[in-house]
Parts: structure tokens; C-alpha cells; sequence
């Protein structure tokens, strides 16, 4: 299976990566080489396989419901590029 | 041509568990800005999420009170997209495999009762708030909230009405608050109601074109968000138009949904298994445990009190709507041994009635239930009349004071000493000469101004069967 450009740039928009025409093209020949290889992996017949979800073959453990994390909002504020009033400032997102 | 309207309810439930799903950090509510924002919350490198036991115990506690099957195996996914309120670049979610699939939930309307689908429930981590004002043109982001553990709660789209939706969504608000796995609180965003509604010809068997409402968070706005995008509906396929599949926005002051800024690109959440994340595994003694620790559930309440008390269907309905509520209502019956329907009426009048006036919850009523239970000893033994119930009760409200303190204190006593009232009687009637020839006349309407003379003459603690029966009595012999 091959993919298009505008496929390749709207997984590279999904993803935020900015990438340019010239790598657009080399990447629409690596991924498209990649799904060609999962493409000869699904030609073996799986319908008895329980899809895994995890390679490590062991249940999730659960911790207790305790609170244990203290406030550290200084510690992390330090490296914030922007706070203000304890909030993180960002770009404005909607208009 | 008449239409049929088809809605589903995505419900998210916040879980009142102590500590985040992933994260030891607190969820209390309310706190400063980003001081329960752990690293594991900030999304920091090196950092792992390791799952909240009680968080699934909630959610496994859900499924089993709406008949649906645990899966004894549920896999966390990462949802993908990119928002500053989600620090990671993706929400841990479930996908694929949820811990809860399928089940129902019985409503009423009108009298008329149905079994509404859930499709599936599955737990996930919230989001944190954005907050675009006073910024200087930034948007400020608090992540407290990023972390609490919801359950998404999915309905088939089994609705038919915005009055059902409305039914279904108080159902199960009451239901995950009779679990106690959440607190209920619409303005504090722990119930949160996203709608997704299409119309049809009736009749056709095929779904139409739906959209979807956001953020539909309280019970007064689900009808009129879902009734006035069903009319919008209607209007444009009549018209020959065709619906846009969208995300709509309720706007409560204009009343009415609009559609919310399309995005440059369709979402694509490209959901994959957590690395994370071990598989959830969960095994029959754990779902056993959870089992016997449910409470009776409001369906089953609601029809053991028709039964055992012998309640109206709305009356049932109203004293099942919190078990708090229903708790008090029983106290009430049990140590006063009267009539449940004489208990249910002053419990749903009298203190409903006073808690609603002060905007109070049950549990924070002035009169205990061993009080009232008192109180509706004395009016069934004939100490008080109905009347001078309803005012030992206010006065009960307003003093903490147990009735026979009252009764003794501002001499409440009903007088049933039938000298005392003849002599009432015969005073009412020797200064009103007139009203006695109209009466013998014909006026009989006089009677009941006769009776209203004598509860008043005796600051109304006259039995009114005596006085009603004396008086008769009198008037035809005199």
C-alpha cells in the first residue's frame, strides 16, 4: 500500500511536525515501505490470535488510593517559559 | 410528515476517589492553581502511570448496578491530540476493549417505564481548565484537574424525547450518587452531559444525520438544548435541506445550539494501546467483593417502598431520589410505627417543603427523623390536630425542640374536653344572633363560619371532629 503526499503531510500535521515538499517525498517512500512490510506480515492468518496488547505478558498492578504527591508548583514553575497567578501561560489557542 | 427524534448521552462521571487515576496527587476541588499537579500529571520525561485501584473498583461497581459484563480483561489507550490543558499530547483513555460493556438503565416517563441501553463505560483521565481571559491575549492553564479519574458513560441511542433524556440523565446521576462513586455536583463539573441527536421520519428504520451538543451540564438545559436542536433539525429537512454532521454548542441565554468553529481538519485521535499500561486484568473474587458491597439501588428502592409502604408511584419516586432521603423517610415510619402514607406526607410536604424553602439537603435537616417520628405519634394519638402539627413543626424547625417539650412549653395541647369546647361553643353563638337566623334560613354555607369562629376563639387547638359534631348538634337544637 502506498501513501500520498497529502496523506504523509496530514499524518505530519496530526503529529505538529513541519516538514517541507522535499522531505514529504522521501518520507512518503519510508512509510510506505514500512506499511508494505506490515502489508506481507498480514498475509498470515491471525483469526485464532488474541490481539496483544502489551509485549510483557503480566497483568496491570494498582496502587491504593492514597494521596502521596505534594504540592511542588515552584520546583516545576522554575523551568516554565511563562506563569502567572500560579497558571502556566500559553499561546491563546482559541480566538 | 411526522418526525421522531433518536438521542444518545455521553455522560461523564467524575469518580470520588481521594487521588488521581495515575498519580498520587489530590482531586479535591478547589484548590490553587497547579499545586495538585504532580509530574506524572504534567506529563514530565521518565515519569510512569500506575492505575488507582479504587478508580476501577468504582467503575466495576457501576457496571455491575446496571446488569452489564466486567471484562475480566480492559486495555488503556492513548487518545491523541494536541491541547495545552493535556500536557502528555494524549489522553489515556480506553478504546478498543472497556471495562464495561453493554447493560441498561430503567427510567420513567409519564408514567410509563423503559429500558434505555448503555452501550459501554469506560475510565479515562480528565483534562485540565484553560482559562483565556485577563492574560494579556495568553491563556492561562491550571492542571489541578488533569488526572481525576472519569468513567465515560455511553448510552445506546435509545432516547426518544428531550423529557426522556432528561429522565435518563437524573437516573443515573442518581445512580453513581446512591453508589456513592460520585458527588453529583453539576456546577462543579463532576457530571458532565454531551448529546448526540438526530431526527427521522417516523416509522424509518434508518438513523438520520446526527450532531453533537456539548457540554449540556444541567438538568434544566437538557430539554431545552435537545428540543430546540431537534426543531432546528426538523426545520432544515422539511425545507429540503440536509444535516451537517458537527459539534454544536447550547447557548442557555440565547437558548439555542450553534455550531461551534468547524476545525481546519477532521479529528483523528489515531488511538493506540498505552505502553505504559499492562493489560487490566481483574479477577471473579475481586468482582464478587464489589458485588457485595452494593447498596439496595434506587430502581429496587423505588419498588420495595410502593409495596411495603403502599406509596403513589410520584410519592415513591420522590422519597427515593436520594438514599439519604429515603433513609430519613424510613426512620420516620419505623419509630413512630403510624401510617407510611401519613409519614410520607409530612416528610414530603412539611420538610421537603421547609429544606427546599432554606436550600438545604436532607442531611442537614434541623428536625431528626426520631423527631418527626414523635411528631406523627402525637397527631395520630390526637394530642395535636393536623393543623397545630404544622406549627409545632415550624417551631421544631426553628428550635431543635423535641414535641412534647413544645407541646408543654407553648401549650400546643388539643383541646378534646367536650365541656370546654361546648362552653366555646355556646359564647361563638350567643354573639352571633344573625348569622343563627340565616342558617336556620338555609344559608347552611354559615356552618363552616361557625367552625371558624370557634377554632378561633380557641387559638385553633380544638379537635375539629368534636367541635364539628357539637356544633351540629347545637344549631339544630337550639
Amino acid at each position: 500500500m502506498a501513501l500520498s503526499v497529502e496523506e504523509v503531510t496530514r499524518i505530519a500535521y496530526l503529529a505538529r511536525i513541519g516538514i517541507g515538499s522535499e522531505e514529504a517525498a522521501r518520507y512518503v517512500k519510508d512509510l510506505s515501505d514500512i506499511l508494505a512490510f506490515v502489508a506481507q506480515m498480514n498475509a498470515v492468518d491471525t483469526s485464532e490470535v488474541e490481539p496483544m496488547a502489551h509485549p510483557l505478558d503480566l497483568p496491570q498492578r494498582l496502587r491504593e488510593d492514597a494521596v502521596t504527591e505534594h504540592n511542588k508548583r515552584e520546583l516545576f514553575q522554575s523551568i516554565a517559559p511563562q506563569v502567572e497567578a500560579g497558571l502556566y501561560l500559553v499561546p491563546k489557542v482559541i480566538e | 410528515m411526522e418526525w421522531e427524534a433518536v438521542i444518545g448521552l455521553e455522560i461523564h462521571v467524575q469518580l470520588l476517589t481521594k487521588s488521581k487515576i495515575f498519580s498520587g496527587a489530590s482531586t479535591a476541588y478547589g484548590a490553587l492553581p497547579n499545586t495538585q499537579a504532580c509530574a506524572i500529571d504534567l506529563g514530565m520525561p521518565g515519569t510512569l502511570p500506575v492505575l488507582n485501584r479504587e478508580a476501577v473498583r468504582m467503575a466495576v461497581k457501576f457496571g455491575l448496578a446496571v446488569n452489564a459484563e466486567i471484562a475480566k480483561r480492559s486495555v488503556f489507550a492513548r487518545k491523541n491530540y494536541f491541547y495545552p490543558d493535556l500536557p502528555k499530547g494524549y489522553q489515556i483513555s480506553q478504546y478498543e476493549l472497556p471495562i464495561v460493556r453493554g447493560g441498561y438503565l430503567t427510567i420513567r416517563v409519564d408514567g410509563r417505564e423503559r429500558r434505555i441501553g448503555i452501550t459501554r463505560a469506560h475510565l479515562e483521565e480528565d483534562a485540565g481548565k484553560s482559562l483565556h481571559e485577563d492574560f494579556h491575549g495568553l491563556t492561562g492553564i491550571d492542571l489541578n484537574r488533569a488526572g481525576t479519574p472519569l468513567l465515560e458513560i455511553v448510552s445506546e441511542p435509545d432516547l426518544r424525547s428531550p423529557k426522556e433524556a432528561l429522565a435518563y440523565m437524573k437516573a443515573l446521576h442518581q445512580l453513581v450518587v446512591y453508589l456513592g462513586i460520585c458527588d453529583g455536583n453539576l456546577q462543579e463539573g463532576s457530571f458532565r452531559c454531551d448529546a448526540n441527536v438526530s431526527v427521522r421520519p417516523k416509522g424509518e428504520i434508518k438513523f438520520g444525520t446526527r450532531t453533537e451538543i456539548k457540554n449540556v451540564n444541567s438538568f434544566r438545559f437538557v430539554e431545552r438544548a435537545l428540543s430546540y436542536e431537534i426543531a432546528r433539525q426538523i426545520e432544515i429537512l422539511e425545507a429540503g435541506g440536509q444535516i451537517v454532521q458537527e459539534t454544536r454548542l447550547y447557548d442557555a441565554d440565547l437558548d439555542q445550539t450553534r455550531s461551534m468553529r468547524s476545525k481546519e481538519e477532521a479529528m483523528d485521535y489515531r488511538y493506540f494501546p498505552d505502553p505504559d499500561l499492562l493489560p487490566l486484568v481483574l479477577d471473579q473474587a475481586f468482582i464478587e467483593a464489589v458485588r457485595q458491597e452494593l447498596p439496595e439501588l434506587p430502581e429496587a428502592k423505588y419498588r420495595r417502598f410502593c409495596e411495603q409502604y403502599g406509596l403513589k408511584p410520584y410519592d415513591a419516586e420522590v422519597l427515593t431520589a436520594s438514599s439519604a432521603l429515603a433513609d430519613y423517610y424510613e426512620r420516620v415510619v419505623q419509630d413512630s410505627a403510624c401510617d407510611p402514607k401519613l409519614c410520607a406526607n409530612w416528610v414530603m410536604v412539611e420538610l421537603i417543603g421547609a429544606l427546599n424553602k432554606e436550600n438545604r439537603e436532607i442531611t442537614q435537616s434541623p428536625v431528626s427523623a426520631p423527631q418527626l417520628a414523635k411528631l406523627m405519634q402525637r397527631i395520630a394519638d390526637g394530642t395535636l390536630s393536623g393543623k397545630l402539627g404544622k406549627q409545632v413543626f415550624e417551631l421544631m424547625w426553628q428550635t431543635g425542640k423535641d414535641v412534647d417539650a413544645l407541646i408543654e412549653e407553648e401549650g400546643f395541647k388539643q383541646i378534646t374536653d367536650q365541656g370546654a369546647i361546648e362552653q366555646v361553643i355556646d359564647q361563638v353563638l350567643a354573639s352571633h344572633p344573625k348569622e343563627i337566623a340565616d342558617y336556620r334560613a338555609g344559608k347552611e354555607k354559615l356552618f363552616g363560619f361557625f367552625v371558624g369562629q370557634v377554632m378561633k376563639a380557641t387559638a385553633g387547638k380544638a379537635n375539629p371532629q368534636q367541635v364539628n359534631a357539637l356544633l351540629k348538634a347545637k344549631l339544630k337544637s337550639q
